[in-house]
């Protein structure tokens, strides 16, 4: 009883840790995109410490049932599933509303696929244009 | 409940410094992570809280905040890519 007390609350700090750190990432990193990467990651991390930690504390607790423990469950699932999908999503409007990379970036995927995706839409987009002229001749 | 002043200490500093990139960041998209990264801590903190005060019903609180953030944060990004 105690001891699940103390393994949850070890839990709840290392995830406030993890908190502290991503906020931390948030203002030194340079850039959108690199504080993006370090602060979704170890918050996502944090949260799975924090809530995981207290349904194993309250477990320890005289008030706490496994109820408890099944709701921190669901919410850090909740959380593991959606941070990435937003965090995807806020960092591919903002490479699309034309922010610039940092100076010190040295690789830039995204743009390399999206070049390749306009070459190929193009080859295979020029017989597709003609189909309908030689339709439209006709 | 020992050192539960500690964590809340941790996350009200980790809740200014993203409060420092909410006002200052240089683009939007800067302060619209900053507020992603707050609302997730903010889950973590109505977590605590249910502990603290030994009311389950805030663990529900805090599920249906995640739900709303995350759709509100899809909806600000349909919104700066300009589909919505």
């Amino acid at each position: 009883m105690n001891a699940l007390a103390a393994l949850g609350e070890i839990l709840v700090f290392i995830g406030t840790f993890f908190y502290f750190l991503s906020a931390l990432g948030l203002i030194r990193m340079p850039d959108v995109y690199n504080r993006m990467q370090t602060s979704t990651k170890s918050a996502t991390l944090g949260s799975l410490g924090v809530m995981i930690g207290v349904g194993i504390w309250a477990l320890g607790e005289d008030f706490g049932s496994v109820a408890w423990l099944t709701k921190t469950i669901v919410i850090s699932v909740f959380l593991l599933l959606t941070n990435p999908i937003s965090a995807h999503t806020l960092i591919r409007a903002a490479y699309k509303s034309g922010i610039p990379l940092w100076e010190g970036s040295v690789m830039d995927k995204y743009r390399e696929h999206i070049e390749a995706k306009a070459k190929e839409a193009e080859t295979v987009g020029a017989p597709e244009s003609e189909t309908p002229e030689e339709g439209g001749e006709e | 409940m020992i050192g539960v002043n500690i964590y809340l200490a941790l996350i009200a500093i980790a809740t200014f410094l993203s409060m420092y990139r909410v006002f200052r960041g240089p683009t939007t998209v800067d302060r619209l992570v900053a507020v992603d990264i707050m609302t997730t801590i903010t889950a973590g903190l109505m977590v605590l809280f249910a502990l603290y005060y030994k009311r389950m019903i805030f663990l529900d609180v805090a599920l249906v905040y995640a739900v709303l953030a995350f759709g509100g944060v899809i909806a600000f990004a349909r919104y700066l890519e300009g589909g919505l």
